[in-house]
């Protein structure tokens, strides 16, 4: 028996485990009790984090990596995947992450960004990395930089789908328009894409990125779930539509009617991903599912307030 | 030939792929009533603990019968769900292969790996895909061992079961999903 160290069998490895994520949730969670509820629920993975993007929104502050204490907590209790954020540049923090042996760390302009211009060298780590885009050039850039998953940006901590499903859209229709061109065409649009020919060809041909493609940002109903997966997403964030309530007041799970509230809806989008196109089932989950976010809507946020902008 | 691939979660697209490549239609299963329409089953990666969730009591009760009574192929989770015993922690199934199986045995995603090793199916070494594996502990009366790692199967048949703690789906290598084709093939004649 050997080891298999040939040059894509680290890509393939971590791009591996986001294959067998796809047609599932991973929900944000910011405490032991909120990850049993998730892996309870169905998540196929969740995301160790100390505050959801809601509260970060209502707080400010400057926001970092999770407690190392509270990341190993949340991985010692469920059995599925744990993911974890690090700041956009901070390869310190990464490199923490994948110490303590996260199985996907997240990349995320949800957090502070630590650097103004660039990005993890995501190559250089065995832990697999996801990292938002609202277009195919930032896609690629993440890609080349060595993500192995995408997740489209839409706006986090609103429970808002607009611009999950706006640059959901925008990736799908740039990539088919490559499908079309001309090798001449291509090298034009690999410039302004600001991405390497190479990765332009490749999705010209597949019409596809080359790493799965899933969505985050403002998903907050089974509803939302299924519009993302009908929209072309592979697999669903769920960040604080699950666990909070609104504002930064996450619910209760001490409390019985919360915790239920809070199983209902984790319930329903789990079932929902899995079932997106089956209005029949979506309208039995809808119906069971008790409560949600209240919302912020995206168009009442200033532009300087935006999350998604972070990254380059 | 008609070959179902359980979509609930996981990696339903590989094997999708891998299957179409090889000359099967596909159908992707979802719902109770689709086991009618297939010759064999692919229950794929992916979680587990999610797969029996999102399941449900009747689709449970459906692929329960189909396993007991068709050909079937499970990869990583999908050995899980076809164990008889489950560790780490206990979970039920649906108790058609005699093994013991344990989750996450080798560690972490950090700890995933792609080997090479012998096995049954000719003299070219065999690549495994390792994602998060679950280790076969024991294996039954009659359960053939097709490929190891070290001491540990991770590729067994009982009749016309199968089932691989690696993702052969993710390798360009063909001839697992061809075996489990044929293995189809001579049941459903």
């Amino acid at each position: 028996m050997s080891e298999n160290n040939g040059n894509n069998s680290s890509l393939r490895l971590k791009t591996g485990l986001a294959e067998m994520l796809k047609g599932g949730v991973i929900m944000d969670v910011m405490s032991v009790a909120q990850a049993e509820v998730a892996e309870k629920a169905g998540a196929a993975a969740v995301m160790a984090l100390e505050r959801v993007p809601a509260i970060i929104r209502a707080e400010g502050g400057v926001s970092r990596m999770a407690s190392p204490k509270l990341i190993r907590e949340i991985m010692s209790v469920v059995s599925i995947p744990v993911m974890a954020k690090c700041r956009i540049g901070h390869f310190a923090e990464a490199q923490v992450l994948q110490e303590i042996g996260v199985d996907y760390i997240d990349e995320s302009e949800v957090l502070t960004p630590a650097d103004e211009e660039h990005h993890v060298d995501k190559h250089a780590f065995k832990t697999p990395f996801v990292c938002g885009a609202r277009n195919l050039g930032e896609a690629l850039r993440r890609i080349v930089e060595g993500a192995a998953m995408i997740r489209t940006k839409g706006e986090a901590g609103t429970g808002d789908v607009i611009h999950a499903v706006k640059h959901m859209r925008q990736i799908v229709k740039e990539m088919k328009q490559l499908t079309v061109m001309s090798d001449q065409e291509l090298f034009a649009a690999a410039k302004n894409h600001q991405a390497p020919y190479e990765l332009v060809r490749m999705v010209a041909k597949a019409g596809k990125l080359p790493v799965p493609n899933f969505s985050a940002g403002g998903i907050a109903t089974p509803a939302d779930a299924s519009l993302m997966m009908q929209l072309g997403a592979e697999a669903v964030f769920v960040g604080s539509g699950i666990f909070m309530k609104g504002g930064a007041t996450p619910l209760d799970l001490s409390v019985p009617k919360e915790r239920e509230e809070a199983e209902s809806r984790a319930r329903a989008i789990v079932i929902a991903t899995t079932h997106y196109d089956d209005a029949k089932i979506m309208a039995e989950v809808s119906e069971q599912m008790t409560g949600a976010m209240k919302g912020l809507a995206v168009g009442a946020i200033e532009e300087k307030d935006l999350l998604q902008t972070r990254g380059w | 030939m008609r070959i179902g691939v359980l979509a609930l979660q996981g990696d339903f697209d590989a094997h999708r792929r891998r299957l179409e490549e090889l000359s099967a239609e596909v159908v992707l299963v979802r719902k109770p009533g689709q086991f009618d329409e297939i010759d064999g089953l692919v229950i794929p990666g992916g979680e587990s603990s999610t797969f029996l969730k999102l399941l449900g009591e009747s689709t449970f009760q459906a692929l329960n019968k189909f396993v007991h009574t068709k050909p079937t192929f499970g990869t990583c989770a999908g050995a899980i769900l076809l164990a008889k015993q489950v560790e780490n922690p206990h979970q039920p199934g649906l108790d058609v292969l005699d093994i013991t199986i344990r989750r996450n045995a080798y560690g972490r995603q950090i700890d995933s790996a792609i080997l090479e090793a012998a096995s049954s199916f000719g003299d070219e070494p065999l690549e495994m895909v390792f994602i998060r594996a679950p280790r076969i502990e024991r294996v039954g009366e009659g359960v053939e061992v097709l490929a190891k790692r070290g001491d540990h199967p991770v590729l067994v048949r009982k009749g016309r079961v199968m089932a691989a703690t690696f993702h052969p789906e993710l390798s360009p290598d063909p001839r697992v999903h061809g075996a489990f084709l044929e293995l189809v093939k001579n049941g459903t004649k």
